[in-house]
């Protein structure tokens, strides 16, 4: 049967961005949300990484009364135990961070390593790996973290594992529709019918066709995952002997920050915790909207094309 | 004056990183009742944005200017407020995949009976009826009314993107690439059908493809462009027998035709980016032909014959410049 | 790369290829019956290295299928298929990777078929690291170099390291066929290896296909085109429903059409001289789908010449009456 002849467009030259190299370098670049995203993201990991360097005052250390008022000295006031709020934030943000990268890291692994077998094998592997993937799904986040905290004891790592096999299935599901499209792309198929093996097919083939989708998808999964510990901490199920963002907002909750009139107890890392995710969450979405042209919608703008005055060329004769 | 006359049209799309592309340049056609105009090019030359331009169906990016006179009035002088009246009802077009582009989820004729009720032709009941007549006119037969486009064949989707396109009685009809896509067998049935429309009912058209056999068999007139211009515009006869244009010999030379078993040629290089300036003549760099003011002057569409047209310098000379 | 005497390359008998449709869960709880796609009914031919011939037909005519059965990307029900006289039907994976290098495939789509994160170099020389042969960076670099140089393109440096978008259409197939070429193969099979390129580069292409053959190379060339297989193939077989209807020399097909259906597809078939006006034979309706083939001669039921006989009678091929070379054979009871 035959096919209608593709009209590229006259310039060969001006394909879209995505058969360049560093697309997600590209649209850091060129999208402001990605950029502002990726800035915030930036300043708050530095903040945390450098922490023990950089914090003003001693973690332990109380230097004031409880909950005392922002000052000069101390632009965020103290905690209920008295010790400093920006010394706090630093290191809270650092183990909010650890655990959201950590449970990221975890859930793409294995949401990755699912998503591909599955998109790629397809049939009885993909049946079975997306079952298991609906199981997954259906279970309740809070009651399952809740019976782990109390079964296994809740240390920072339990709290990683728990998190991280929660948010695996979405990475499953975005990464196995992709790998399943890029397999039926020709190349994929002209390297099977030289006999190139499955591993190399994944590898050099699928994975970097794969690979910025996935990245978008992580950092969207680590925004989840700061929520999800945060949530976590509040509920009282963090690691008591770490301080996170959310044990700050549970520590000022439990001794009554708020009827104190407190509020830079409880605002600060709360409005910390949802900067961190509103900046994945830009980042994140920059890279998918520009990862994926069906959500491109120029096409059902109301605006229509424009008119321009007649250009006298010269009459030609009809 | 004809039926729809495009005068010295003009498209440019804004692209992603700052700058122009100049798809279509200075584009002049017209057509009359019952005519068939060919209008042939290879990919990029701009034959589908003048189709989209003369519907006034141009993206948000596009920006247009020229005249488009139907029946001696300009339509396109006031934009999306003076085509969006004419379209449909005067002028219609079978988009390139439109049999693939039918709504899965409704039935052919629903499909056809929205688009008779929503230019209030008719309602209900008769605008039903009209829909059997207009399956049965494109050889459809009526009671297929009833089916989903996923249960029609290739050759039946395409009568049926035809029979919308003429749900409303249009006098001119665009048909880009209607049979690229369709077995052989299945395209002499649509330009069968075609040629029927135009000689049974009056309908204009131009025929938007690649494939010079087809505008051969069942155009009058054609219309070759090339990098967003006409480079020669004749009777379909004059074209084959005696090109005014060095590309359009070669298009025809590089076509195998079961007639005969001559050498096929290609044409070696590509278009030129429509994004740049271009100084000469567009086709230069590729032409046999090419001389002196080639490279530095644009030849202008001039008239070289009773009805023929062409675009090059080498008509210009004296001597017998014979293809 | 001569070709080999007198044994053909490749020899297709009886070929059968079915696909089962799935019946889905309603289809199955109410037992309707299991039916298959019979995309290849019994084909038979044979190609010679040196030789290029042309599958022709309509969609759903099992050409394509044919040609993937031939490569072993697809299992067939039955019937053989000898490639230099061995028989690779049941092969294993295992045994055929080294037949794969015999057997090249070149792909219709030039847009989809190159990997857009790849460079050209990265492309042609993939199918040597896949098999392991070329031995040093420096002896795979050459060969990579010798195959762009065969599919003309020419200087290759100055395609090792461009990007498939910044090459055109016909440049890209050219990729794809030198990719093709690196392994030295002896069977090249090209699905319409020019139909998504536009007019005026596919002569190039087609010739250079023309040039291998001459060199020795056997391909096998799908194509919806009968133009271009009258100008192109040595011999030309016409597929319908599954089965090879006719087939023979390409310009005996062309200028002596024996077959009814291939009569009719050559009398449409559109001239580029407006002056060659046609009397086309335009069959009613659209091929049937391989699901229900019709009892008898499977084309029976559009043919304007059929005759009662017709619908019990599953005709062979054979030469016609009316044929002018032994090897010339339509599959119709009535020539």
């Amino acid at each position: 049967m035959s096919v209608a002849v593709r009209e590229p467009g006259a310039v060969i030259e001006s394909e879209p961005i995505r058969s360049r190299r560093g697309i997600v370098w590209e649209t850091i670049r060129r999208r402001p949300s990605a950029a502002i995203g990726s800035a915030i993201l930036l300043v708050i990991v530095l903040g945390a990484l450098l922490a023990p360097w950089l914090a003003p005052y001693d973690l332990h250390k109380q230097v004031g009364p409880v909950f005392g008022h922002p000052s000069w000295s101390h632009p965020l006031g103290l905690d209920d135990g008295g010790i400093d709020m920006v010394t706090l934030l630093m290191w809270g943000a650092r183990v909010s961070l650890v655990v959201g990268f950590a449970a990221t890291f975890v859930s793409m692994v294995i949401g990755g390593t699912i998503g591909v077998a599955a998109g790629y094998f397809g049939g009885k592997t993909d049946t079975t790996l997306m079952r298991i993937t609906d199981y997954f799904l259906v279970i309740p986040d809070v009651p399952l973290m809740i019976v782990v905290a109390a079964i296994w004891g809740p240390s920072l790592f339990h709290i990683i594992i728990v998190i991280g096999i929660l948010l695996w299935t979405s990475t499953a599901r975005v990464i196995r529709a992709q790998v399943k499209s890029v397999r039926e792309r020709v190349y994929v198929k002209r390297a099977r019918s030289l006999g190139a093996s499955h591993t190399r097919i994944v590898f050099r083939h699928v994975l970097p066709q794969v690979a910025p989708l996935l990245i978008a998808n992580t950092v969207l999964t680590i925004a989840v995952a700061i929520f999800d510990e945060t949530a976590l901490a509040f509920l009282g199920l963090g690691d008591p002997s770490r301080i996170s963002l959310g044990k700050m907002i549970e520590n000022a909750f439990q001794r009554a920050a708020i009827s104190t009139g407190a509020w830079w107890a409880i605002v600060p890392p709360g409005l910390l915790v949802a900067v961190i995710i509103l900046s994945c969450s830009l980042v994140g979405g920059a890279l998918e909207d520009a990862l994926n042209p069906r959500l491109r919608v120029a096409h059902l703008s109301a605006r229509s094309f424009r008119l321009r005055p007649l250009v006298g060329r010269g009459r030609e004769a009809v | 004056m004809s039926l729809l006359e495009i005068q010295d049209l003009h498209v440019w799309f804004d692209l992603e990183h700052g700058g122009e592309l100049h798809a279509v340049q200075g584009v002049s056609l017209s057509v009359d009742p019952g005519e068939r105009l060919g209008l042939v090019g290879e990919s990029g030359c701009g034959k589908t944005t003048t189709a989209l331009a003369a519907m006034g169906l141009l993206p948000p990016n596009a920006s247009a200017a020229g005249r488009i006179m139907l029946d001696g009035e300009d339509i396109l002088a006031g934009g999306e407020e003076t085509i969006r009246p004419h379209r449909w009802v005067d002028l219609a077009i079978v988009f390139q995949g439109a049999m693939n582009a039918l709504n899965p989820v409704r039935t052919v004729g629903s499909q056809i009976v929205e688009a008779i009720e929503l230019h209030g032709r008719a309602k209900g009941p008769a605008a039903r009826t009209q829909t059997g007549e207009l399956l049965e006119s494109v050889g459809i037969p009526a009671k297929r009314a009833e089916r989903f486009p996923h249960e029609l064949s290739g050759g039946m989707r395409q009568r049926a993107a035809i029979a919308m396109a003429l749900s409303c009685n249009p006098k001119v009809l665009i048909a880009d690439e209607p049979t690229t896509a369709l077995d052989v067998m299945v395209q002499a049935q649509i330009l069968e059908l075609l040629d029927a429309l135009c000689r049974d009912f009056g309908l204009a058209l131009i025929l938007v493809t690649h494939d010079l056999p087809v505008v051969a068999q069942l155009c009058d007139l054609g219309a070759v462009m090339y990098a967003g211009e006409i480079v020669e515009r004749a009777t379909v006869d004059a074209l084959y027998h005696s090109p005014g244009h060095p590309y359009t010999r070669l298009l025809f030379a590089a076509t195998p035709d079961l007639g005969s078993n001559g050498e096929v040629v290609s044409i070696p290089g590509a278009p030129p980016r429509l994004d740049l300036e271009l100084r000469g003549c567009p086709f230069q760099p590729r032409c046999d032909r090419a001389f002196g003011p080639c490279t530095t002057i644009h030849p202008g569409l001039k008239t070289i014959g009773a009805g023929h047209a062409a675009a090059c310098h080498l008509n210009d000379l004296p001597a017998i410049a014979a293809p | 790369m001569s070709s080999n005497g007198d044994k053909p390359l490749l020899e297709v008998d009886g070929l059968v290829v079915r696909y089962p449709v799935t019946r889905g869960l309603v289809g199955a709880m109410t037992r309707q019956p299991k039916r298959s796609v019979h995309a290849v009914e019994g084909v038979t031919l044979t190609l010679q290295g040196g030789e290029l011939l042309a599958l022709v037909g309509e969609s759903g005519c099992g050409k394509t299928t044919t040609a993937q059965a031939v490569l072993r990307l697809v299992d067939s029900e039955s019937g053989s298929i000898r490639f230099e006289g061995r028989d690779i039907t049941r092969l294993g994976t295992r045994e055929l990777r080294p037949l794969r290098r015999q057997m090249q495939l070149v792909y219709q789509d030039p847009y989809e078929s190159l990997d857009p994160r790849l460079r050209v170099r990265a492309t042609v020389e993939e199918p040597l690291l896949i098999h392991g042969l070329g031995g040093s960076k420096t002896e795979r670099a050459e060969r990579v170099r010798q195959a762009l140089i065969k599919a003309e393109l020419s200087p290759p440096e100055l395609f090792l390291d461009r990007y498939p978008h910044e090459l055109s259409g016909g440049q890209r197939q050219r990729v794809a066929i030198a990719a093709g070429l690196v392994l030295d193969p002896r069977l090249l099979v090209a699905d319409e290896p020019v139909s998504m390129l536009d007019v005026s580069v596919r002569a190039g292409v087609l010739g250079l296909l023309d040039g291998l053959r001459r060199e020795g190379l056997g391909v096998l060339m799908i194509t919806h085109d009968l133009s271009t297989a009258a100008r192109f193939a040595d011999r030309i077989a016409v597929m319908y429903l599954g089965r090879i209807v006719e087939e023979g020399p390409a310009r005996e097909i062309v200028d002596n059409p024996q077959h009814p259906y291939t009569r009719a597809l050559l009398s449409v078939v559109p001239r580029r001289d407006p002056r060659d006006r046609l009397r086309p034979q335009i069959l009613r309706g659209e091929t049937p789908d391989a699901v229900h083939i019709p009892p008898g001669c499977r084309f029976h039921p559009r043919c304007p010449i059929a005759i009662e006989d017709c619908k019990r009678i599953d005709p062979k091929l054979e030469p016609p009456a009316a044929g002018r070379t032994p090897t010339h054979r339509a599959a119709c009871i009535r020539v």
